[in-house]
């Protein structure tokens, strides 16, 4: 099958493929890219593992055509860090134990920055909110709306 | 997966293309692509249009025209349409709400269709290239129907005239067990003057509760008032089963949600 071209800024920086249309972006990302933050858990919508940002916008790439994200910037939370330091965000995640087997993690994270670019200092509820399509195992949820809400605290500080 | 997306200014050329054998439109993809990740087969092509018609709202003389390519999360943020917000907000999660499209909403099969519940209690329109259908037409003929939907139309009701409720086990997010979505206006007396009421899960798409709307006609709204409404309103359903309820229990609580919304 003829390939097509697609391309976007991903965290920042340019990416132009040649992929089978009809590729998800997940599978874009993962396997043309090699960013393999975003995770594959059940390619249906319902777990959002695979949720990247799409021009500011929460999206899932497992039912994403990445076609469709031409000229699009994304963001995955591989491009969180800079310089090997973590994000206020990701390091809330781990002082709060927020991740245990962590395949949920980038998807969490993806979710709450989004969030948190938009509401700096949500509510439980609004948390609970954002996180809705975001299905974890292993911890039970409250380690993660902890990590979120201890992120917006450091942020508002921060900024005061 | 061979699925090969073929992307058009135009409708009017996306129709054309729309004729192929196996091809299917590509809304916000959220059922669709679900379906070819699943191992569906039965598309091998998409196609779609980057109309910007598609994607516009207009709102303006107590009435509102949505671009079957708005999705519900700009549904839902949209001041003309804050009447809308609660219905649009109930579809999936953040992530689906800013994927998930009008259009494709019109064709999801129960317990999906969350919104459409709602467009079809407002009486809608919906709109294709060859003009405008009465939403309960297009419900029942949305097997067979090939061409693009390009919007949705409806006279905004009053504030306090539309009622919505959908019902899921899981909260803030979750399935439907059943959606109710409501337009009842009372005359100055407090009668009921006229009722339009849409149910969700109620059969394989969404269906008027023709029988409750009559019997809740001159009547007032309260426990006496609806009674012999609810008694009326699971008339001609036919609730589908999944692992959220099943008919049976769907069906049961039909009457006691629909009293709530009645009554609130
Ligand atoms: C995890 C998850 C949770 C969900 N939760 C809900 C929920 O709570 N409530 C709910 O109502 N739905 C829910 N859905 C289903 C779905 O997201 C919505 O119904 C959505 O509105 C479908 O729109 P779409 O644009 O994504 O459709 P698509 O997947 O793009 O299309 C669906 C069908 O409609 C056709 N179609 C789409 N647009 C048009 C058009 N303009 N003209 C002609 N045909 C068209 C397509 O060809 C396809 O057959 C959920 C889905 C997932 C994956
Ligand atoms: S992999 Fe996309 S939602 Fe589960
Ligand atoms: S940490 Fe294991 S799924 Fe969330």
């Amino acid at each position: 099958m003829a390939k097509v071209p697609v391309q976007f800024t991903l965290n920042g920086s340019e990416k132009a493929e040649f992929i089978d249309s009809g590729t998800t972006l997940l599978n874009a990302l993962r396997d043309k890219v090699g960013d393999t933050s975003p995770k594959g858990g059940c390619h249906q919508g319902t777990c959002g593992a695979c949720s990247v940002i799409i021009d500011g916008e929460l999206r899932l790439s497992c039912l994403t055509l990445a076609e469709t994200c031409n000229g699009t910037a994304i963001t995955t939370t591989s491009g969180l860090a800079e310089g090997g330091v973590l994000q206020p965000l990701q390091r809330a995640f781990l002082d709060t134990f927020a991740t245990q087997c962590g395949f949920c993690t980038p998807g969490m994270i993806m979710a709450a920055k989004v969030l948190l670019d938009h509401t700096p200092n949500p509510s439980r509820d609004e948390v609970v909110e954002a996180l809705s399509g975001n299905i974890c195992r292993c911890t039970g949820y409250e380690p993660i709306i902890q990590a979120v809400l201890t992120a917006a605290r450091a942020n508002s500080q921060n900024a005061a | 997966m061979a699925l090969a997306l073929q992307t058009f200014a135009t409708v009017k050329d996306a129709n054309a293309a729309l004729k192929a054998q196996g091809t299917r439109y590509l809304g916000g993809g959220t059922l669709v692509v679900r379906a070819a990740n699943e191992g569906d087969v039965s598309v091998s092509g998409l196609v779609r249009s980057t109309d910007p018609a598609l994607s516009a709202i207009a709102v303006a003389g107590g009435k509102a025209r949505i671009g079957a390519s708005v999705t519900m999360a700009a549904i839902a943020r949209h001041p003309g349409l804050a009447i809308l917000a609660k219905a649009a907000r109930a579809v999936g999660g953040p992530a689906i709400r800013n994927m998930a499209t009008v259009g494709g909403n019109l064709f999801a099969p129960a317990p999906y269709g969350d919104f459409a519940v709602a467009l079809l209690a407002l009486d809608a329109t919906v709109g294709t290239e060859d003009g405008e259908t009465p939403i309960g037409t297009f419900l029942a003929g949305r097997d067979r129907s090939r061409a693009i939907v390009t919007s949705v139309s409806f006279t905004l009701p009053k504030t306090d005239g539309f009622r919505f409720l959908k019902v899921s086990r899981v909260k803030p997010k979750g399935v439907s067990v059943l959606s109710i979505a409501a337009v009842v206006e009372q005359a100055a007396d407090g009668t009921v003057s006229s009722a339009r009421i849409a149910l969700g899960c109620m059969a394989d798409r969404p269906l008027r509760a023709k029988a409750a709307e009559k019997a809740l006609l001159g009547r007032t709204l309260d426990p006496d008032g609806i009674a012999a409404a609810l008694t009326a309103a699971t008339e001609g359903i036919a609730p589908i089963t999944d692992p959220i309820a099943s008919a049976w229990y769907r069906a049961e609580v039909l009457p006691v949600h629909l009293g709530r919304l009645l009554l609130s």
